[in-house]
């Protein structure tokens, strides 16, 4: 005989039990629709396995687990599926999700299945698997997948294996009738989990206002060493936790599992669906379900189909839906209102609750809290509901979770017994989500931060390695001009050396556009071309410092080796480096100069490299620069578009405002449309040829952007002047209430960019009102 | 067809607040009564007067607030605050001293810290302690008990309303007696057997009429017990350390004795403090283990002050010394949640 | 010497308080170098309740800036994306009055979207990225990595062709929760009783 614990608190509302159970469990038939979610259980949603069009029989999975917490969907009945798009869940939320419609054929054709005539003689891996695939969620409420349950304590030993018959919501009897009349599927699904995990007890607690359901059982598990353990009525003592703490007197550690103490527990309708799964290999295709409340004019329990609309079922219970003003799935404890009667039955549906009026009003106000301690009285889990509903109002999230908010169960006692009427769950429930919210966002704030340092840190080193070549070059062009001085033509030099400089400056000067023209060129796979006189030019112009450096250098070198330097060596290896520079550029010049005849020494390994790479170049160099030639004329279009757009929009104001410079503005719009035609006449030309080679054009990423972006300009250039401008008003407005708002608030903070903001936004409105202007003419001319 | 969409539980019990208030008004009646009985109408004008004040104060202050009169008008709690400082005044108290009672109460204690629930201080018992200072000669004008006076010589209706009036009756004059309280703390030669000869004021164990009064809050409190209103652990700890702490300090009736375990319990504002003051929710410590506590250091401050102190009775300054002292034993007395270690481990590791 | 003093009380009064100030000021001189905190804590402390959208709408360049700006002293109200729940945090943690926002409302938490069918590729709104939650290279469509964006809304402005708009974040069947409950006294706008939630819903 199993020792009977208490729990702590507790409440005893009227059980609403006996309307339900005065008939037997009836099938509730077949609907003509059945919607099935893709996620009735905890863990990730099942991935669709079948498409629209396809006929699915009865058993057949159309949804497989997605991930080890997951579990798969099968096909209730016959039928076609029509549909896998999201419908209103059953959720509080009421929103949808993605679901799987079969229009059901009434033939409830079976696919083939077939159970294991002798489990135990079968792997037990196997036999899990098959429990997988049957798609077993937990029952009672929760969804949570069996077989995770049962795989996972390999390493955990179970002493304890808890059945979950105590059903202790008020109106629900699905558990109890199913016990009554099928007691026998679940000690056998009993026995199946045994196998499993081969627990030393087996306890089946049921609340003792069950004691049809308790006989029934008893007789069952004759002589099977399985002990059905009947306790007083109390709720909540159907919660996984309160049950264990009722058998067996132990606690499950905050935030772990049953498993940590040895224990597992699986609901009493889970053990059937179990034995159903193994002994006829029928998946979890239905289930019974409660259909209770006064609005419903014969409230009993029905095996349903999953995917059953709710509507469906309250029409077969004489439904009254005037007296009904909330419809619960679940029960009043703990159950969810439904605000669309079209939601399916999915596995953890064990009632459909739809009282009347008077039966559960809707809340009064909120009382004050007077701090009654009522709430604390009847908490299961020994919280203080009070203090956390202080807590909760003024959003002390330490003190909450200090009070260990997140162990409460939200069983509703609290709130059930609260004089005041307060709805204390739901002030628990918003505070878990803001509190989760809070630790996501801090997450989400270190990360932001991190990168923004990190941007931070590289834009600096960027900055700092520009500075440093700045200077780098600054030294140079000075030791340049130190030499120059001592050189022949100084002046010369010099100038050519603050040319050079200045240059390179101006080219470093907008890095974007320099970062555009390097990664053009690259992206093109040749370095621009270098006309042959440029290099010549180049290459004498190497010739020559090179020569004079030599120069320098072995000047140098006699000056060390007079003085008996150190650095002699090194000066020599400088010398050496320096000729051996000199004589390749010679080569080099040499070369070019020559070969227009074509021959070339090659005795030099080096300008035998040139050679060949020249040689590559100008082999691929046509092909490629068809390409470009594509590219260049695409963007000349598109630049061409945007002027002849411009001059279209300059000749329409012109022509508004009676400008004499109408006549000129048209003609530049005709000449700008003839090059454009002409323009897209070349790229036509040339389209056909390049598509040869490897239809460059949509291999480049870039060039599909511009076609896009030109697609879309011709989108807009479809749009009238108007309709364009108009655009353009908007946006402006916008912007200039936009920048209106900030400078308010820049101002009214005596902000330093109060100012800056005033300049934007006196600009900006210049533009609204030139753009106005424009818009007015525009209709004048339409009308 | 349009649904609610609530959160659960969409089941609610029968208890309401504005209901507990009520059977705390019913509670007291056995009290009124036995006061009735032995000190004529004064404590029934103390009510109607306070009851009024409280009303009116509360719709004044609601009305400032703003909020919604006839909702929180309705949830009784003023008419407790009325009934329980009207109870603790003297009988046929003068009106302009329960007018200023009771708006300190409202207005004040209860208001000012952010209407009900909110009070740190329990509104009636720091009213009864601010008159108690400020106007002590009015506060300890107790009448004269039935017994030790005649029948005739107790106060009326009319008499006792005149009197909180102010003005004098033709066919009454009111007697008035120092409390067996007031009698015990001045003595200091007789032997208590002595003492209980020579004064009327005593009756069988405690004073005449007082012992009556507290057993009628016993019953009162009992009902409430038993209607599950509140639970038993702070009054019954408050009445067990009193009782304990009685008896420790109890020789036999020496004439520095403070008086048997009984008087005690059957003096004073023991039963009304223990079963409707200490059991006020709002000001008292929130678990039950708190609840423990919060009733015992009350008994044994009662008794302290009683005896040690400068006041004849003590409950309303022990209420409030110990309404100080509830968040800090909240802290300490935080219940073990389910799953968790105890406290002491949990703080170790 | 002694003498002398003993003889002048006023004097040796000057002299023992002169003595002590040196005293405890070379011990405080003393202390202030030994135990010299590095950095700013209270900067810091702030810094980690911004809620790092690094957005700029306080006036800063970053949260950073702003929290160095607050530890000296600047009002505590100036970030939106925060709201309310940052101006409490900040004023429990600085000890100071919790003020009203200083902005229209409270940002909506949400990402940046660019449309993508218009982006140019001018790379315009990835140098304004403050946390480099915009992928895309010179004339290649631009994207926006939505789990890093903190919705700051500075890639709106600079965008050439305004193909960035922010979208709020919307609330998914994982992310949906109760709120909690109105208070009473909105429930009750008259006090009629008839104004239930009933009545209202």
């Amino acid at each position: 005989m199993i020792q009977i614990r208490d729990i702590h608190g507790g409440i005893h509302p009227p059980e609403n039990k006996l309307q339900s159970l005065g008939e037997p469990i009836r099938p509730a038939g077949i609907p003509a629709q059945l919607i099935l979610p893709l996620s009735q259980h905890i863990g990730a949603p099942a991935a669709p396995v079948v498409s629209v069009g396809d006929r699915v029989l009865k058993g057949q999975k159309i949804a497989e687990a997605k991930g080890f917490v997951s579990a798969p969907v099968h096909a209730p009945t016959s039928g076609t599926v029509v549909a896998i798009e999201p419908r209103v869940i059953p959720h509080p939320s009421g929103m949808s999700a993605p679901c799987i419609i079969i229009n059901s054929d009434g033939q409830d054709e079976w696919v083939n299945h077939q159970g294991i005539s002798d489990y135990t003689a079968v792997d037990k891996n196997t036999l899990i698997s098959t429990i997988r695939e049957a798609g077993i969620a937990g029952m009672g409420g929760a969804g949570f997948p069996s077989a995770v349950k049962l795989s996972g304590g390999q390493d955990k030993p179970i002493q304890t294996l808890i059945l979950n018959g105590t059903e202790c919501e008020p109106y629900i009897t699905a558990d109890d009738i199913l016990m009554r009349e099928r007691a026998g599927q679940i000690i056998a699904g009993a026995e199946i989990l045994r196998h499993l995990i081969e627990p030393q007890e087996t306890l089946i607690g049921i609340e003792d206002n069950k004691p049809e359901a308790i006989a029934a059982m008893r007789a069952a598990a004759e002589g099977t060493g399985i002990e059905i353990v009947s306790f007083p009525t109390k709720y909540p003592s159907g919660g996984e936790k309160q049950l264990i703490q009722i058998l067996t007197g132990k606690e499950v550690p905050s935030g772990g599992l049953p498993s940590d103490v040895g224990i597992v527990c699986q609901n009493i309708g889970t053990a059937q669906a179990i034995y159903r799964a193994v002994n006829h290999g029928e998946p979890l295709i239905s289930r019974v379900t409660t259909v209770t409340g006064n609005a419903c004019g014969s409230p009993r329990n029905y095996e349903v189909l999953l995917g059953t609309p709710v509507q469906y079922l309250l029409d077969q219970s004489a439904f009254n839906a005037s007296d009904c003003i909330r419809l619960i799935m679940g029960g009043p404890m703990m159950g969810y209102t439904l605000q669309d009667t079209a939601v399916p039955v999915v596995k953890t549906t064990n009632c459909i609750l739809a009282p009347t009026v008077e039966e559960l009003p809707p809340p009064p106000p909120a009382q004050a809290c007077i701090r009654c301690g009522m709430c604390a009285e009847v908490c299961p889990v020994s919280l203080l509901p009070q203090q956390m509903y202080w807590f909760s109002r003024a959003q002390e999230h330490d003190k909450l979770e200090e009070h260990n908010l997140f162990d409460c169960i939200e069983c509703g006692a609290c709130s059930y017994a609260c004089p005041s009427h307060i709805p204390l769950v739901q002030y628990y429930r918003a505070s878990k989500a803001e509190i989760r919210q809070a630790q996501q966002d801090k997450i989400k704030a270190e990360r932001s931060k991190e990168r923004f340092e990190a941007r931070q840190a590289r834009i600096e080193r960027e900055a700092a390695e520009k500075e440093a070549k700045r200077k780098a070059r600054l030294e140079a062009a000075k030791a340049r001009q130190a030499e120059a001085v001592k050189g022949d033509s100084k002046q010369d030099i010099i100038q050519a050396a603050i040319a050079r400089s200045q240059a390179k400056k101006s080219g470093d000067a907008d890095p974007a556009q320099a970062a555009i023209a390097r990664a053009q060129a690259a992206r093109n796979g040749t370095a621009v071309e270098e006309t042959r006189e440029e290099k010549q030019q180049r290459l004498e112009k190497l010739l020559a410092s090179t020569t004079k450096r030599l120069a320098a250098a072995q000047e140098k070198l006699a000056q060390a080796e007079g003085n008996n330097d150190d650095n002699i060596a090194a000066f020599r290896t400088a010398v050496e480096k320096t000729s051996a520079k000199l004589a390749a550029t010679q080569k080099e010049l040499d070369e070019l100069k020559s070969s227009t005849d074509g021959a070339a020494p090659t005795d030099d390994p080096a300008a035998a490299a040139i050679a060949r790479a020249q040689a590559k170049r100008s082999g691929q160099a046509p092909a490629e620069s068809e390409q470009e030639k594509t590219q260049r004329i695409t963007a000349q279009i598109a630049s061409t578009e945007k002027r002849l757009a411009a001059a279209q929009d300059k000749l329409a104001t012109a022509k508004a405002n009676g400008d004499d410079k109408a006549d000129a503005f048209a003609t530049a719009v005709t000449k700008t449309q003839e090059k454009l035609d002409a323009l897209r006449a070349e790229l036509a030309a040339i389209t056909p040829t390049t598509a040869t080679p490897a239809t460059p054009v949509e291999d480049d990423p870039a060039a599909q952007a511009i076609a896009r972006a030109m697609a879309a300009r011709a989108e807009s250039a479809g749009m009238s002047e108007r309709e364009k401008a108009e655009k353009n008003i908007a946006s402006l407005q916008a912007r200039v209430e936009k920048t209106a708002a900030k400078l308010r608030a820049a101002q009214e903070s005596g902000d330093d960019n109060a100012e800056i903001l005033a300049t934007s936004l006196d600009k900006m409105r210049d533009k609204l009102t030139a753009a106005e202007q424009a818009l007015a003419a525009l209709r004048e001319e339409e009308n | 067809m349009a649904f609610l969409k609530l959160s659960s539980p969409h089941a609610h019990g029968p208890m309401s607040t504005p209901r507990v208030m009520r059977l705390v008004l019913l509670a007291t009646l056995p009290g009124i009564v036995s006061l009735t009985w032995f000190f004529g109408f004064g404590t029934l004008v103390n009510i109607l007067w306070a009851s009024l004040f409280a009303l009116a104060f509360e719709a004044l202050a609601l009305k400032l607030r703003r909020r919604p009169l006839a909702f929180y008008l309705s949830d009784c709690s003023a008419l407790v605050t009325a009934f329980l400082l009207a109870i603790a005044l003297p009988p046929a108290a003068p009106v302009w001293l329960i007018a200023v009672g009771i708006g300190f109460a409202i207005l004040i204690c209860k208001h000012m810290y952010g209407g009900m629930g909110y009070n740190p201080f329990n509104p009636a018992m720091a009213a009864y302690v601010l008159l108690l200072i400020s106007f002590p000669v009015d506060m300890t004008n107790w009448l004269a008990p039935r017994g030790a006076i005649s029948v005739a010589e107790l106060p009326g209706p009319i008499d006792a309303l005149l009197r909180s009036l102010g003005a004098a009756s033709t066919q009454f004059d009111a007697v008035t007696m120092a409390t067996p309280l007031d009698l015990l703390k001045q003595n200091d030669a007789l032997l208590l057997d002595d003492l209980w000869a020579q004064s009327p004021q005593f009756g069988q164990f405690a004073g005449l009429g007082w012992e009556w009064a507290n057993v009628g809050f016993l019953l009162g409190g009992l009902y409430l017990l038993y209607r599950r209103v509140f639970t038993w652990h702070a009054p019954v700890s408050m009445l067990a350390s009193l009782t304990v702490i009685a008896a420790l300090f109890y020789d036999g009736g020496s004439s520095a004795s403070g008086g048997s375990p009984l008087f005690h319990l059957l003096s004073g504002a023991t039963m009304f403090g223990a079963f409707f003051i200490v059991t006020d929710p709002v000001t008292s410590a929130v678990s039950n283990r708190g609840r423990v506590f919060y009733g015992a250091v009350i008994g044994i401050l009662v008794y302290t002050i009683r005896s040690w102190g400068n006041y004849p009775d003590a409950v309303a300054f022990a209420v409030l010394l110990m309404n100080f002292a509830a968040p800090f034993i909240d802290h300490y007395t935080q219940p073990r949640t389910y799953g968790h270690k105890p406290r002491q481990n949990r703080e170790k590791s | 010497m002694i003498e002398l003093i003993s003889q002048h009380p006023f004097a040796a009064a000057v002299l023992a308080l002169v003595s002590l100030g040196l005293v405890f000021g070379a011990l405080l001189g003393f202390a202030s170098v030994k135990f010299k905190t590095e950095g700013d804590p209270i900067a810091d402390q702030v810094e980690s309740l911004l809620p790092q959208t690094q957005c700029g709408q306080c006036g800063y360049p970053g949260c950073r800036p702003y929290a160095e700006a607050i530890a000296n002293g600047d009002d505590i109200n100036k970030c939106p994306p925060g709201g309310e729940a940052t101006i409490a945090a900040l004023a429990d943690l600085l000890g100071v009055e919790a003020k009203p926002l200083d902005a229209v409302e409270e940002s909506v938490p949400s990402v940046a979207y660019i449309r993508e069918d218009e982006c140019i590729g001018c790379t315009k709104c990835i140098q304004a990225c403050p946390v480099d939650a915009i992928l895309g290279s010179a004339k290649h469509m631009h994207t926006v990595i939505a789990s890093e964006c903190t919705g700051c809304d500075l890639c709106v402005e600079p965008c050439p062709v305004d193909c960035i708009e922010m979208r709020p974040i919307e609330t998914t069947l994982q992310t949906w929760h109760w709120d909690k409950p109105a208070a009473t006294e909105d429930i009750i706008a008259s006090d009629r009783p008839s104004a239930k939630p009933s009545a209202a819903a």
